[in-house]
Protein backbone atom coordinates (compact mmCIF):
# COMPACT_ATOMS: atom_id res chain seq x y z
CA UNK A 1 0.00 0.00 0.00
CA UNK A 2 2.42 2.37 0.88
CA UNK A 3 4.37 0.87 -1.94
CA UNK A 4 1.70 1.69 -4.50
CA UNK A 5 1.01 5.88 -2.22
CA UNK A 6 4.87 6.24 -3.31
CA UNK A 7 5.15 5.67 -7.02
CA UNK A 8 2.19 7.67 -7.31
CA UNK A 9 3.47 10.80 -5.49
CA UNK A 10 6.60 10.05 -8.17
CA UNK A 11 4.00 10.37 -10.89
CA UNK A 12 2.76 13.49 -9.44
CA UNK A 13 5.98 14.93 -8.92
CA UNK A 14 7.33 13.93 -12.00
CA UNK A 15 4.31 15.56 -13.86
CA UNK A 16 5.15 19.23 -11.93
CA UNK A 17 8.30 18.95 -12.93
CA UNK A 18 7.48 18.65 -16.68
CA UNK A 19 4.48 21.28 -16.30
CA UNK A 20 7.37 23.63 -14.00
CA UNK A 21 9.61 23.23 -16.58
CA UNK A 22 7.70 22.67 -20.00
CA UNK A 23 4.49 25.39 -19.61
CA UNK A 24 6.88 28.55 -19.51
CA UNK A 25 8.57 27.69 -22.81
CA UNK A 26 5.02 26.72 -24.61
CA UNK A 27 3.74 29.84 -23.52
CA UNK A 28 6.91 31.78 -24.74
CA UNK A 29 6.58 30.28 -27.82
CA UNK A 30 3.08 31.14 -28.25
CA UNK A 31 3.69 34.59 -27.54
CA UNK A 32 6.09 34.67 -30.23
CA UNK A 33 4.33 33.16 -32.54
CA UNK A 34 1.57 36.19 -31.86
CA UNK A 35 4.14 38.53 -32.19
CA UNK A 36 5.63 36.80 -35.51
CA UNK A 37 1.55 37.03 -36.90
CA UNK A 38 1.58 40.82 -35.87
CA UNK A 39 4.30 41.72 -37.42
CA UNK A 40 3.68 39.67 -40.67
CA UNK A 41 0.27 41.57 -40.64
CA UNK A 42 1.63 44.90 -39.97
CA UNK A 43 4.38 44.53 -42.51
CA UNK A 44 1.79 44.22 -44.81
CA UNK A 45 -0.54 47.17 -44.17
CA UNK A 46 0.90 51.18 -45.23
CA UNK A 47 1.13 53.55 -42.47
CA UNK A 48 -1.85 56.18 -42.81
CA UNK A 49 0.54 58.69 -41.07
CA UNK A 50 3.98 58.09 -42.34
CA UNK A 51 5.78 58.28 -45.74
CA UNK A 52 6.40 54.95 -47.57
CA UNK A 53 7.03 53.24 -44.10
CA UNK A 54 4.90 49.90 -43.13
CA UNK A 55 2.99 49.65 -39.91
CA UNK A 56 5.80 47.64 -38.98
CA UNK A 57 7.73 49.56 -39.41
CA UNK A 58 6.79 53.11 -38.34
CA UNK A 59 8.06 54.41 -34.59
CA UNK A 60 4.95 56.64 -35.12
CA UNK A 61 2.53 56.44 -31.97
CA UNK A 62 -0.44 55.13 -34.29
CA UNK A 63 1.04 52.62 -35.83
CA UNK A 64 2.03 51.33 -32.30
CA UNK A 65 -1.81 51.78 -31.90
CA UNK A 66 -2.53 50.01 -35.28
CA UNK A 67 -0.32 47.06 -33.83
CA UNK A 68 -2.07 46.85 -30.44
CA UNK A 69 -5.08 46.41 -32.68
CA UNK A 70 -4.07 43.71 -34.44
CA UNK A 71 -2.47 41.61 -31.56
CA UNK A 72 -5.94 42.21 -30.05
CA UNK A 73 -7.45 40.74 -32.72
CA UNK A 74 -5.45 37.99 -33.53
CA UNK A 75 -6.48 37.02 -29.88
CA UNK A 76 -9.57 37.33 -30.06
CA UNK A 77 -9.15 34.74 -33.08
CA UNK A 78 -9.41 36.69 -36.18
CA UNK A 79 -7.68 35.06 -38.93
CA UNK A 80 -4.80 37.02 -40.63
CA UNK A 81 -7.10 38.01 -43.76
CA UNK A 82 -9.83 39.16 -41.36
CA UNK A 83 -7.37 41.65 -39.70
CA UNK A 84 -6.27 43.12 -43.32
CA UNK A 85 -9.85 43.13 -44.78
CA UNK A 86 -10.62 44.84 -40.73
CA UNK A 87 -7.96 47.58 -41.94
CA UNK A 88 -8.98 48.04 -45.28
CA UNK A 89 -12.99 48.38 -44.99
CA UNK A 90 -11.85 51.45 -42.74
CA UNK A 91 -9.10 52.77 -44.50
CA UNK A 92 -9.58 51.64 -48.46
CA UNK A 93 -7.50 49.17 -50.38
CA UNK A 94 -4.74 52.00 -50.09
CA UNK A 95 -3.44 50.71 -46.82
CA UNK A 96 -2.64 47.67 -47.85
CA UNK A 97 1.05 47.41 -49.33
CA UNK A 98 0.10 44.90 -51.81
CA UNK A 99 -2.72 45.48 -54.13
CA UNK A 100 -5.37 42.78 -53.44
CA UNK A 101 -5.48 40.00 -57.10
CA UNK A 102 -8.92 41.23 -58.85
CA UNK A 103 -10.25 43.54 -60.77
CA UNK A 104 -7.87 46.07 -62.59
CA UNK A 105 -5.24 45.25 -60.02
CA UNK A 106 -4.42 41.98 -61.87
CA UNK A 107 -2.41 44.10 -64.39
CA UNK A 108 -0.14 45.24 -61.91
CA UNK A 109 0.60 41.66 -60.95
CA UNK A 110 0.82 40.38 -63.98
CA UNK A 111 2.76 42.78 -66.06
CA UNK A 112 6.05 42.62 -64.80
CA UNK A 113 5.42 38.65 -66.02
CA UNK A 114 4.56 40.12 -69.25
CA UNK A 115 7.38 42.37 -69.97
CA UNK A 116 10.19 40.39 -68.07
CA UNK A 117 10.03 37.85 -71.09
CA UNK A 118 9.89 41.51 -73.86
CA UNK A 119 12.88 43.03 -72.01
CA UNK A 120 15.24 40.18 -72.03
CA UNK A 121 14.31 39.50 -75.92
CA UNK A 122 14.51 43.41 -76.64
CA UNK A 123 18.05 43.23 -74.33
CA UNK A 124 18.99 40.05 -76.17
CA UNK A 125 18.63 40.66 -79.67
CA UNK A 126 19.96 44.36 -78.91
CA UNK A 127 22.89 43.37 -77.75
CA UNK A 128 23.44 40.34 -80.56
CA UNK A 129 23.67 43.14 -82.86
CA UNK A 130 25.44 45.13 -81.24
CA UNK A 131 27.66 42.46 -81.37
CA UNK A 132 27.82 41.79 -85.13
CA UNK A 133 27.68 45.09 -86.37
CA UNK A 134 31.00 45.94 -83.92
CA UNK A 135 32.66 42.57 -85.54
CA UNK A 136 31.82 43.74 -89.06
CA UNK A 137 33.20 47.74 -88.23
CA UNK A 138 36.38 45.59 -86.60
CA UNK A 139 36.59 43.13 -90.16
CA UNK A 140 40.37 43.43 -91.82
CA UNK A 141 38.95 43.97 -95.41
CA UNK A 142 38.15 47.54 -94.13
CA UNK A 143 39.06 49.99 -96.00
CA UNK A 144 41.28 52.50 -94.48
CA UNK A 145 40.48 55.94 -96.01
CA UNK A 146 42.01 58.48 -93.53
CA UNK A 147 46.29 58.76 -93.67
CA UNK A 148 46.49 58.25 -90.01
CA UNK A 149 44.85 54.76 -90.11
CA UNK A 150 47.08 54.04 -93.39
CA UNK A 151 50.41 54.91 -91.40
CA UNK A 152 49.01 52.28 -88.27
CA UNK A 153 48.01 49.54 -90.48
CA UNK A 154 51.84 49.98 -92.28
CA UNK A 155 52.84 50.23 -88.69
CA UNK A 156 51.26 46.98 -87.72
CA UNK A 157 52.07 45.72 -90.74
CA UNK A 158 56.35 45.87 -89.62
CA UNK A 159 55.68 43.88 -86.77
CA UNK A 160 53.78 41.00 -88.24
CA UNK B 1 12.36 57.00 -86.28
CA UNK B 2 9.94 54.52 -85.13
CA UNK B 3 12.23 53.42 -82.57
CA UNK B 4 12.56 56.74 -81.22
CA UNK B 5 8.56 56.77 -81.21
CA UNK B 6 8.42 53.48 -79.76
CA UNK B 7 10.63 53.99 -76.81
CA UNK B 8 8.62 57.57 -76.48
CA UNK B 9 5.19 55.04 -76.38
CA UNK B 10 6.19 53.12 -73.83
CA UNK B 11 8.21 55.37 -71.72
CA UNK B 12 6.05 58.18 -71.32
CA UNK B 13 2.75 56.34 -69.99
CA UNK B 14 5.15 55.28 -66.88
CA UNK B 15 6.44 59.19 -66.45
CA UNK B 16 2.99 60.64 -66.54
CA UNK B 17 1.80 57.77 -63.80
CA UNK B 18 4.39 58.58 -61.92
CA UNK B 19 4.04 62.40 -61.77
CA UNK B 20 0.30 61.90 -60.98
CA UNK B 21 1.20 59.57 -58.27
CA UNK B 22 3.87 62.43 -56.72
CA UNK B 23 0.83 64.93 -57.40
CA UNK B 24 -1.54 62.84 -54.98
CA UNK B 25 -2.19 63.90 -51.04
CA UNK B 26 -2.91 60.60 -49.49
CA UNK B 27 -5.46 62.22 -47.46
CA UNK B 28 -7.35 63.12 -50.52
CA UNK B 29 -8.19 59.43 -50.96
CA UNK B 30 -11.60 59.17 -50.74
CA UNK B 31 -13.11 57.25 -47.35
CA UNK B 32 -14.46 54.35 -48.39
CA UNK B 33 -16.99 54.51 -45.15
CA UNK B 34 -18.80 57.64 -46.93
CA UNK B 35 -22.28 55.88 -46.93
CA UNK B 36 -21.71 53.17 -44.61
CA UNK B 37 -23.02 53.04 -40.81
CA UNK B 38 -20.87 54.93 -38.46
CA UNK B 39 -18.98 52.60 -36.33
CA UNK B 40 -20.42 53.08 -32.71
CA UNK B 41 -18.06 54.79 -29.90
CA UNK B 42 -17.96 55.85 -26.23
CA UNK B 43 -15.59 58.89 -25.86
CA UNK B 44 -15.10 59.98 -21.88
CA UNK B 45 -15.20 63.66 -21.98
CA UNK B 46 -12.15 66.08 -20.36
CA UNK B 47 -15.22 67.59 -18.33
CA UNK B 48 -16.06 64.23 -16.84
CA UNK B 49 -19.13 63.24 -18.69
CA UNK B 50 -19.33 60.56 -21.53
CA UNK B 51 -20.52 60.51 -25.10
CA UNK B 52 -22.09 57.87 -26.57
CA UNK B 53 -22.68 57.77 -31.01
CA UNK B 54 -25.33 54.91 -30.58
CA UNK B 55 -28.04 57.71 -28.37
CA UNK B 56 -27.39 60.53 -31.05
CA UNK B 57 -29.63 58.35 -33.23
CA UNK B 58 -32.24 60.58 -34.96
CA UNK B 59 -29.62 63.38 -34.53
CA UNK B 60 -27.06 64.79 -37.40
CA UNK B 61 -23.76 64.07 -35.69
CA UNK B 62 -20.39 66.31 -36.38
CA UNK B 63 -17.32 64.35 -35.33
CA UNK B 64 -14.62 66.47 -35.60
CA UNK B 65 -10.67 64.88 -34.88
CA UNK B 66 -8.11 67.81 -33.84
CA UNK B 67 -5.28 67.87 -32.16
CA UNK B 68 -3.39 70.82 -30.13
CA UNK B 69 -0.24 70.20 -32.05
CA UNK B 70 -2.31 70.89 -35.18
CA UNK B 71 -1.07 73.98 -36.34
CA UNK B 72 -2.52 76.74 -38.05
CA UNK B 73 -5.87 73.85 -39.29
CA UNK B 74 -7.10 72.93 -36.39
CA UNK B 75 -7.11 76.59 -34.45
CA UNK B 76 -8.01 78.04 -37.45
CA UNK B 77 -11.09 76.09 -38.16
CA UNK B 78 -12.22 76.12 -33.99
CA UNK B 79 -14.19 79.12 -34.18
CA UNK B 80 -16.54 77.31 -36.73
CA UNK B 81 -17.08 74.61 -34.72
CA UNK B 82 -17.78 76.15 -31.68
CA UNK B 83 -20.28 79.17 -33.91
CA UNK B 84 -22.28 75.67 -35.53
CA UNK B 85 -22.74 74.19 -32.37
CA UNK B 86 -24.03 77.61 -30.60
CA UNK B 87 -26.08 77.77 -33.78
CA UNK B 88 -27.95 74.40 -34.18
CA UNK B 89 -27.86 73.20 -30.01
CA UNK B 90 -31.11 73.04 -30.09
CA UNK B 91 -32.20 71.47 -33.38
CA UNK B 92 -31.40 67.72 -33.53
CA UNK B 93 -27.36 68.37 -33.97
CA UNK B 94 -24.78 67.31 -32.02
CA UNK B 95 -20.60 68.16 -32.39
CA UNK B 96 -18.14 66.45 -30.86
CA UNK B 97 -14.71 66.56 -30.98
CA UNK B 98 -12.33 63.72 -30.51
CA UNK B 99 -9.07 64.43 -29.45
CA UNK B 100 -6.27 62.61 -31.42
CA UNK B 101 -2.77 61.46 -29.92
CA UNK B 102 -2.25 65.05 -27.43
CA UNK B 103 -1.30 65.57 -24.23
CA UNK B 104 -4.02 66.43 -21.52
CA UNK B 105 -2.98 69.76 -20.45
CA UNK B 106 -2.21 71.01 -24.21
CA UNK B 107 -5.54 69.35 -25.27
CA UNK B 108 -7.49 70.94 -22.20
CA UNK B 109 -5.49 74.42 -23.08
CA UNK B 110 -7.02 73.95 -26.17
CA UNK B 111 -10.21 73.93 -25.12
CA UNK B 112 -10.00 76.66 -23.04
CA UNK B 113 -8.42 78.83 -25.63
CA UNK B 114 -11.64 78.48 -27.96
CA UNK B 115 -14.02 78.14 -25.14
CA UNK B 116 -15.36 74.92 -26.46
CA UNK B 117 -18.80 74.09 -25.05
CA UNK B 118 -19.46 71.13 -27.56
CA UNK B 119 -18.32 67.33 -25.98
CA UNK B 120 -14.70 66.62 -25.95
CA UNK B 121 -12.90 63.97 -25.32
CA UNK B 122 -9.41 62.26 -25.77
CA UNK B 123 -9.00 59.36 -28.69
CA UNK B 124 -7.85 57.14 -26.12
CA UNK B 125 -5.47 54.15 -27.92
CA UNK B 126 -6.84 56.15 -31.36
CA UNK B 127 -9.80 53.19 -31.57
CA UNK B 128 -11.97 56.03 -32.80
CA UNK B 129 -9.65 57.50 -35.12
CA UNK B 130 -8.49 53.92 -36.60
CA UNK B 131 -12.66 53.10 -36.68
CA UNK B 132 -13.13 55.71 -39.16
CA UNK B 133 -9.49 55.79 -41.08
CA UNK B 134 -8.32 58.98 -39.65
CA UNK B 135 -5.33 59.79 -41.60
CA UNK B 136 -4.08 63.21 -39.87
CA UNK B 137 -5.71 65.85 -38.36
CA UNK B 138 -8.18 67.52 -38.66
CA UNK B 139 -10.70 65.07 -40.12
CA UNK B 140 -14.67 66.03 -40.05
CA UNK B 141 -16.93 63.81 -40.53
CA UNK B 142 -20.98 64.31 -40.61
CA UNK B 143 -23.48 61.60 -39.26
CA UNK B 144 -27.27 61.49 -40.87
CA UNK B 145 -29.70 60.92 -38.57
CA UNK B 146 -29.52 56.99 -39.96
CA UNK B 147 -26.12 56.78 -38.25
CA UNK B 148 -25.01 57.02 -41.86
CA UNK B 149 -21.33 58.53 -42.80
CA UNK B 150 -22.49 61.11 -45.45
CA UNK B 151 -19.60 63.51 -45.77
CA UNK B 152 -15.65 63.10 -44.50
CA UNK B 153 -13.85 66.47 -44.92
CA UNK B 154 -10.07 66.37 -44.67
CA UNK B 155 -8.20 69.34 -43.35
CA UNK B 156 -9.19 72.79 -41.99
CA UNK B 157 -13.35 73.08 -42.54
CA UNK B 158 -14.73 76.69 -42.52
CA UNK B 159 -18.16 77.51 -41.46
CA UNK B 160 -19.75 77.94 -44.20
CA UNK B 161 -19.14 74.25 -45.32
CA UNK B 162 -20.47 73.02 -41.58
CA UNK B 163 -23.41 74.54 -42.41
CA UNK B 164 -23.71 73.84 -45.66
CA UNK B 165 -23.58 70.28 -44.49
CA UNK B 166 -25.56 70.26 -41.88
CA UNK B 167 -28.37 71.89 -43.33
CA UNK B 168 -28.15 69.52 -46.33
CA UNK B 169 -28.91 66.35 -43.83
CA UNK B 170 -30.89 68.18 -41.65
CA UNK B 171 -33.55 68.25 -44.55
CA UNK B 172 -32.70 65.20 -46.52
CA UNK B 173 -33.63 63.90 -42.88
CA UNK B 174 -36.52 65.52 -42.61
CA UNK B 175 -35.97 66.82 -39.68
CA UNK B 176 -36.18 71.20 -38.29
CA UNK B 177 -33.85 73.48 -39.27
Amino acid sequence: MRQHRRSWLAVLGLTGLVMVCFVPLALGATASDLEARVRDIAAQLRCPVCQGLSVADSPSELANEMRTLIREQLQQGKTSAEVLDYFAQRYGEWILLAPPKHGFNLVIWVLPFVLLPIGAATVYWGARRWVRSSAATESPSRRLDSPYAERLQRELDSYR
Amino acid sequence: MLKKILILVAVLPVLVLFAYALTLDQRSIPSPLVGRQAGDFTLSLFDGGRFTLAEQRGKVVVINVWSSWCIPACYNEAPALEAVWQRYRGQDVAVVGVNYQDREAAAREFLARFRYTFPNGPDVGSKVSIEYGVRGVPETFFIDRDGRIAYRHVGEISLPILVQQIEQLLHESGGTS
